[in-house]
């Protein structure tokens, strides 16, 4: 993109805007707003990407780059960079609403834009990179529906914005060099191959007024602002500012709303535009095609419970015709994600996907044995082409064996290996690489079971597959680290979902006298799929490693680890069966 | 007592015309004042509406009081104690499902019933609501043929899992499906005790007794006291499914003879809403949602 303005735009203050733009004229306009210390020359790489099929607009906000600076910090508050926006908007596509792309402080502004009812129908679409709405951050800060642990997640990323707040100290280490040392050492969260940025001193210093202007205000008296403008959020995976449910939260106030995750650092974008410029292309694509935006039926406690953590994505589960699979399906559908249920019962399978879409259109069913390799790949290839890359693969399918290891015949033995642990292992092999390759921040979602570190004479089989589960996980999980694809590995404990009816037993004696009993354990205990989906949905929004469910399942966990000598106890007991 | 009504001879013509009578105007009144339910109303408020509703008719007594449950409650959500059953000063808003339950007595006769509805459009709603048809034509399809009322309890219970909903009736005490009813002739003055009338509680006390010694129930769950075919008589049958935020039953009288089983009356709101959508009972999994 060229270095000199292509146009300037006076702002209703009288603050002149220097405007770029590139691409196809005839294509549908891009508007992208740079952050803070930024200018323009932040998009470089993301535009020379959409330039070849989109009209690509960019501006220098007043203050940075070529534009010029108010004398008051008043001129820098929120509301007159929202019609800094509109007039840009307005001088180069006055008659068609145009698709916006922020980054940082840009999508602050941007978020304030298509929120206001007076501006809103200038725009198509927004995606948003790393800057939630002021408003909307200001009720989560308070409100913690994400909980307070996030908050303080937060609290610790955003301390910078209290230095930045003080007055002389930011000036004085962005004069001194000081402060850009410490900022491109910040750069280099999330890796990545380094361009240096093109910033002048007075990018640095006329943006303190942004923070100084507004942040305080709209934190200490948020309001509810609303939009239904489609919107995009894209939070980078190691972003060094801004945790994932700051961003996604905005999905209670906007109502079509999606959140994606790709692999990289807060600035990422400027060395690759690749997975940002996907999501872009796709999302424009999809409004500019007219295609009716799909309606969510939710009731009114379900409105309010979610943010948008899972809006907009695409799950796929197997195993997904019954027990946790298919709550899980529903829990998520309920948040927002669009589910493929795969199941070897199809009809299961189709039940659970036409409830799904009852929620959030657009689930679909496919009926596989995870067993399969072949058909599991054809699966992963089929949801490629329907869906694009999944944000989240959840490894779920398995079956249940127990009584004494020596008296389980050879069948029952293969049947679990292969439908536990080759499952799982089919799935990931299926799934992972267009995961890795299509820019990360998905999610793999294995199976294991409390089983896996609770071992016991009465489901030996059973156990070692799921220890091989949990092991595999680990190591998936270190391998897949650094590419920002994130393991979880869920050991769920005793939940009542009918997976003793349909188990192997042997060697128990009267077997469906043994299942009474087992069923009426595991009915007493009471903890049913529908909770266990939803402490599952919760825990994975922050990638864990392990989520064990159940009480048993966190006791079982800690005993293993504090008294292996008291589980290798447990192991002997016979159970009253 | 009504001991001898549940034991023996089903209630004569008459007597069940009577129990026809007072089930349909439960029902009239509960869908006249659901019609009434606007955005703002209390649980409290639609749950005295039934009541005067029902005392203008001639209704003296009750089994037990109007309930009302708005949102989530019509699931049971976080319901630890009975006395969340009784209801409270939620809202009813736009997006939310209820339910209005009651079970008036006149003249001795009793109702206890049920109707689901939803402030709006869901068509999620209208499916759970579709899919008990499946569940009413089970329960009398088993009872009839002579199962045990734990068999028709695990039955349902499968059907519920395969429907891909929730078991909402295992929240009732004693996790009920359904209880017994009958005439109400007490000489106890009529008071109402947390909810209950007196009166009716002496009979399903009584009853409770009785039953005992035969080895049975007037209380349909799941344990092994169920483990007897239906006893004849009059049960108030009630499944109750779930999904995520929502609830939905239907609650009406299923007559139990020594060798059959009907539902008292296929004039009601539920059954002539199915008769309406699809004429044939249909499978579960093929039912399509009428929006």
């Amino acid at each position: 993109m060229s270095t000199r303005p292509h146009r300037h735009v006076t702002a209703t203050d009288g603050q002149r805007l220097a405007v770029y733009s590139a691409g196809d004229p005839s294509g549908p306009t891009l508007v992208l707003v740079h952050g803070y210390p930024d200018n323009a020359s932040v998009w470089d790489a993301l535009a020379a990407d959409l330039a070849a099929d989109h009209h690509v607009v960019t501006y220098d906000v007043r203050g940075a780059g070529r534009s010029t600076a108010p004398d008051d910090r008043s001129g820098y508050l929120l509301g007159q960079l929202a019609d800094d926006l509109r007039a840009v908007v307005d001088s180069v596509s006055p008659d068609h609403p145009v698709h916006l792309v922020a980054h940082d402080w840009g999508s602050i502004q941007t978020w304030h834009a298509v929120t206001e009812p007076a501006h809103a129908h200038r725009f198509a679409s927004f995606t948003s990179l790393s800057g939630p709405d002021l408003d909307h951050a200001g009720h989560w800060l308070r409100e913690a529906p994400d909980g307070v642990r996030n908050v303080l997640r937060q609290a610790v990323r955003s301390s910078y914005i209290g230095f930045l707040s003080t007055p002389g100290l930011p000036e004085a280490a962005w004069l001194s060099g000081i402060g850009g040392l410490a900022l491109a050492a910040l750069e280099h969260v999330g890796g990545g191959p380094r361009v240096p940025a093109r910033r002048t001193t007075r990018d640095y210093l006329n943006g303190l007024a942004l923070y100084r202007a507004n942040m305080l205000r709209r934190f200490t008296r948020p309001t509810g602002r609303r939009t239904g403008v489609p919107v995009q959020a894209l939070a980078p995976t190691h972003d060094a500012f801004m945790v994932d449910q700051v961003q996604s939260n905005a999905g209670r106030w906007a109502d079509d709303f999606r959140f994606h995750r790709f692999h990289g650092g807060h600035w990422s974008l400027r060395s690759r535009p690749a997975p940002v410029a996907r999501r872009v292309r796709a999302f424009v694509a999809e409004i500019e095609s007219g295609a009716p935006r799909p309606v969510r039926n939710l009731t009114a406690h379900q409105a309010r419970r979610h943010g948008g953590a899972f809006a907009g994505q695409v799950a796929v589960i197997t195993g997904a015709g019954g027990g946790i699979g298919r709550c899980l399906a529903f829990e998520l559908a309920e948040r927002g994600a669009r589910i493929v249920a795969v199941d070897v019962n199809g009809p299961a399978a189709e039940r659970t996907a036409a409830l799904c879409s009852l929620v959030t259109p657009g689930s679909a069913a496919r009926r596989v044995d995870v067993t399969d390799a072949a058909a599991m790949d054809e699966l992963a290839s089929w949801v490629r082409e329907e869906y694009g890359v999944p944000d989240m693969v959840v490894n779920n399918a398995g079956i249940g064996v127990a009584g004494p290891f020596l008296e389980a015949t050879t069948e029952d033995l293969e049947r679990v290996v292969d439908v536990n642990l080759w499952g799982v292992i089919n799935g990931v092999r299926a799934f992972a690489p267009m995961m890795v390759e299509s820019g990360g921040g998905g999610r793999i979602v294995n199976t294991a079971s409390a089983a896996s570190y609770l071992p016991s004479r009465l489901y030996g089989a059973y156990s070692a597959t799921k220890a091989a589960v949990l092991a595999l996980s680990h190591s998936l999980r270190g391998e897949l680290a650094g590419r920002g694809v994130s393991v979880t590995a869920v050991c769920p404990g005793l939940i009542d979902t009918g997976i003793v009816s349909s188990a192997r037993v042997s060697g128990l004696g009267e077997v469906s006298r043994t299942k009474d009993r087992l069923n009426r354990l595991y009915r007493l205990r009471g903890y049913t799929p529908e909770r266990a989906a939803r402490r599952i949905a919760d825990a994975v929004e922050s990638d864990p490693e392990m989520v064990p469910v159940t009480s048993e399942a966190h006791i079982g966990l800690a005993l293993s680890r504090i008294s292996p000598a008291a589980v290798r106890g447990y192991a002997r007991v016979a159970p009253p069966l | 007592m009504s001991h001898k009504n549940v034991t023996g001879d089903t209630a004569s013509r008459s007597e069940l015309d009577a129990f026809r009578e007072l089930q349909q105007l439960a029902y009239q009144a509960a869908s006249d004042v659901a019609a009434t339910l606007e955005p703002g109303v209390t649980e409290r408020e639609a749950a005295r509406r039934i009541r005067e509703h029902l005392e203008e008719r001639g209704v003296q007594d009750w089994f037990h009081t109007p309930f009302a449950w708005f949102g989530d409650r019509t699931a049971f959500r976080n319901f630890h104690v009975p006395l969340q059953f009784f209801p409270t000063g939620r809202r009813l808003e736009e997006g939310m499902p209820f339910i209005l339950d009651c079970a008036p007595v006149r003249d001795g006769y009793v109702a206890d019933i049920g109707y689901s509805g939803y402030l709006g459009e869901n068509p999620l709603h209208d499916l759970l609501m579709d899919d008990l048809r499946a569940h009413r034509d089970l329960i009398v399809d088993r009872v009839r043929a002579g199962d045990t009322l734990q068999d028709v309890y695990r039955a349902v219970d499968a059907l519920i899992r395969e429907q891909g909903y929730e078991n909402r009736h295992r929240i009732y005490p004693g996790r009920v499906i359904a209880h017994q009813v009958g005439k109400v002739e007490s000489r106890l003055p009529r008071a109402i005790v947390a909810g209950f009338g007196v009166r009716s509680l002496q009979t399903l006390f009584g009853d409770l007794l009785v039953e005992r010694v035969h080895h049975r129930s007037p209380l349909w769950a799941d344990g092994d006291v169920s483990a007897h075919p239906a006893t004849p008589g009059m049960w108030a049958v009630e499944p109750h499914i779930g999904f995520r935020d929502m609830g939905v039953k239907f609650e009406e009288i299923l007559v139990v003879t020594e060798d059959d089983a009907h539902w008292l009356d296929d004039d009601l709101p539920h059954v002539r809403r199915w008769a309406r959508t699809s004429p044939a009972p249909t499978d579960t999994s093929e039912e399509t949602a009428t929006a």
